[in-house]
């Protein structure tokens, strides 16, 4: 028999599409091993948010409620996931992708002596209650198939990459509260504030549609029609590396190796030439439209559709066009 | 202030990956090498406090010989010294073994920070620092865009999603992982240069460190390959109007994304 704990640490007072995914990743690879699968649920108010986790369909939530939860800090943090672990004694814990996750995993598994895998694309539970872990490698070029022989494994998930578990319509699970002491003491790091940039800008990593520049924009001007076709579009702007360093775009909007990996379900990638860098923050992107002059840049291999064109031609009329309809 | 940067070298990005004859690894023989790049942030990172606060800037990597080709590209730029972990036993490590690798070689040392970048570039665990962070039992942060040092503390700004940052204090010492693109690296002077060849370089193998339990990797890599591209791009001819129309409607009613 193998536990799967789906591990959510939701930084919102919301469990969202990121805990939803891992939840389904949870659900799904338990089934494969024959195994049940759980939820640790550690957030300030975790008690009021299990119930967005049990219209989920988990049978068996693990919260830990405490005063020193109350803003996110790494150390308290773990202690409440070392106790839920003592408790639950996972063979598998699944983890989201981001800022939380990237944390708490790797401390977790070393504290656990766990196996650990980060930007997993895939999971497949094989006999013998192995876990397969698909991840990109190498800036993407290539990608990798690792196994831990022995539990337990920690992975965390590439965003997007997972179908969410969408509500279902009877719940039969049961919370679990614990209580475990956490000491003030805990706490080395000191949050001293938090505050949001740019935060008209919809959200890059959960966009559904997204609407890119590079080099070949020529300038940041650019940017300003590629916004406009966005706000059209009701996506977000992103940028290359190449137009980030130029300065044409802020680095919060730099997608690929060194910036972020998004997954929408249309990529319009305007004047970028498509370095490997640049499409490993892509590789998740249901449709891709390429426009480029060049007819030899790599983008068009990976795109969907491809124009050969100036988009100073073609982007205007495409915005023309997109109004037309909206108002027919 | 003395500062502890880990740097892995890695295949440079121009590199064409070819799989092992076994299928478990890269073919490394071709390839070039380069310091892995968000390494190199947190070496610059590392180099502009040593000049605001002074200190020493401490180089410490894992790998063959080779390795030392980056340790002195770092010397070049500034760095003071090295250390290179360089054992056949240390080839291949996963991120836990590798942290246990470097937390035993610099266990003599006296540091304020160890700065590493956020993940390498070419297996990209992003662990190897926050364990090293663990074995240490000293704090760590993690994505950091901006560091100042206080009196006995740090305080960063750590980026988190959707915009988001978060501003933090961490008492000293402690471990940074240092997000790319939060400064412009310099380039090596000719004269960093002439003077990264009379910088020390302490080469430390497994004998050399007190590791205790044998350096068995947690995960096994099972394969290695190359993903097959399989997408035919439809390449859409006309005016500038034509184009449009046919994007609109294709996006609409084929691809159904908008």
């Amino acid at each position: 028999m193998q536990n799967v704990l789906a591990i959510l640490v939701p930084r919102a007072d919301t469990v969202g599409r990121a805990e939803k995914e891992v939840m389904g990743a949870a659900q799904r690879l338990a089934s494969q091993l024959n195994g049940q699968w759980a939820v640790a649920l550690i957030a300030p108010r975790a008690c009021a948010l299990s119930r967005q986790v049990l219209v989920c369909g988990a049978s068996k939530v693990f919260v830990v409620d405490h005063p020193e939860l109350v803003e996110y800090s790494a150390d308290p943090y773990l202690k409440a996931l070392e106790g839920v672990v003592e408790v639950a004694h996972p063979h598998v814990c699944i983890f989201a992708g981001n800022s939380i996750g990237l944390e708490l995993a790797p401390r977790l598994a070393y504290r656990m002596k766990s196996a650990m895998v980060i930007d997993c694309t895939e999971l497949q539970g094989v006999s013998g209650g192995h876990v397969q872990i698909t991840k990109p490698v190498y800036g993407g070029k290539a990608e990798t198939i690792l196994v831990a022989h022995n539990p337990p494994v920690t992975i965390c998930l590439r965003p997007r990459s997972f179908e969410p578990l969408n509500a279902v319509s009877e719940t039969t699970g049961e919370v679990h509260r614990l209580t475990i002491e956490i000491e003030p003491s805990l706490r080395r790091t000191k949050v001293i504030d938090r505050i949001v940039e740019e935060s008209s800008d919809a959200k890059l990593e959960e966009a559904r549609i997204i609407v890119s520049g590079g080099r070949g924009l020529g300038g940041p001007e650019g940017f300003l029609l590629l916004k406009e076709l966005a706000e059209l579009l009701g996506g977000a702007v992103g940028a290359s590396r190449a137009a980030c360093d130029a300065g044409w775009a802020p680095m919060s909007w730099q997608i690929g190796q060194t910036g972020k990996k998004v997954a929408p379900d249309l990529y319009i990638a305007v004047g970028i030439s498509g370095a490997s860098q640049h499409l490993v923050g892509i590789t998740r992107a249901k449709t891709i439209v390429a426009i480029n002059t060049d007819p030899k840049a790599p983008i068009f291999k990976v795109a969907d559709i491809g124009v050969v064109e100036d988009y100073r031609s073609v982007i205007p009329v495409l915005i023309e066009e997109l109004k037309q309809e909206s108002s027919a | 202030m003395n500062i502890i940067v880990c740097l892995k070298q890695v295949p440079s990005r121009e590199s064409i990956l070819r799989v092992n004859a076994d299928g478990t690894w890269v073919d490394e023989q071709d390839l070039s090498w380069e310091i892995n790049e968000p390494d190199v942030y947190a070496l610059e990172e590392a180099l502009r406090l040593k000049e605001r606060f002074g200190g020493e800037v401490i180089i410490c990597s894992v790998g063959p010989a080779r390795v030392q080709q980056a340790i002195r590209e770092a010397f070049a730029k500034g760095a003071d010294r090295g250390i290179h972990l360089n054992d056949p036993a240390f080839e291949r490590l996963d991120a836990y073994n590798t942290a246990r690798v470097i937390a035993e070689a610099i266990k003599g040392e006296s540091y304020d920070l160890i700065l590493t970048g956020l993940q390498s570039d070419d297996f990209g665990f992003a662990q190897t620092g926050v364990i090293l962070a663990e074995l240490l039992g000293i704090p760590h942060t993690t994505i950091v865009m901006e560091i100042h040092i206080l009196d006995g503390k740090v305080k960063v700004k750590r980026e988190l999603e959707a915009g988001w940052f978060q501003w933090i204090e961490l008492p000293l010492p402690a471990v940074l992982t240092i997000q790319s693109g939060i400064n412009h690296p310099r380039y090596a002077t000719l004269k960093g240069i002439m003077g990264a060849k009379k910088k020390p370089i302490r080469t430390l193998g497994r004998d050399d460190l007190h590791l205790g339990e044998a350096l068995l990797n947690l995960q096994q890599v099972e394969k290695v390959y190359i993903p097959q591209k399989t997408k035919e791009t439809q390449l859409l001819e006309g005016s500038p109007e034509e184009v449009a129309a046919q994007l609109v409607e294709k996006l609409k009613h084929e691809a159904k994304v908008i």
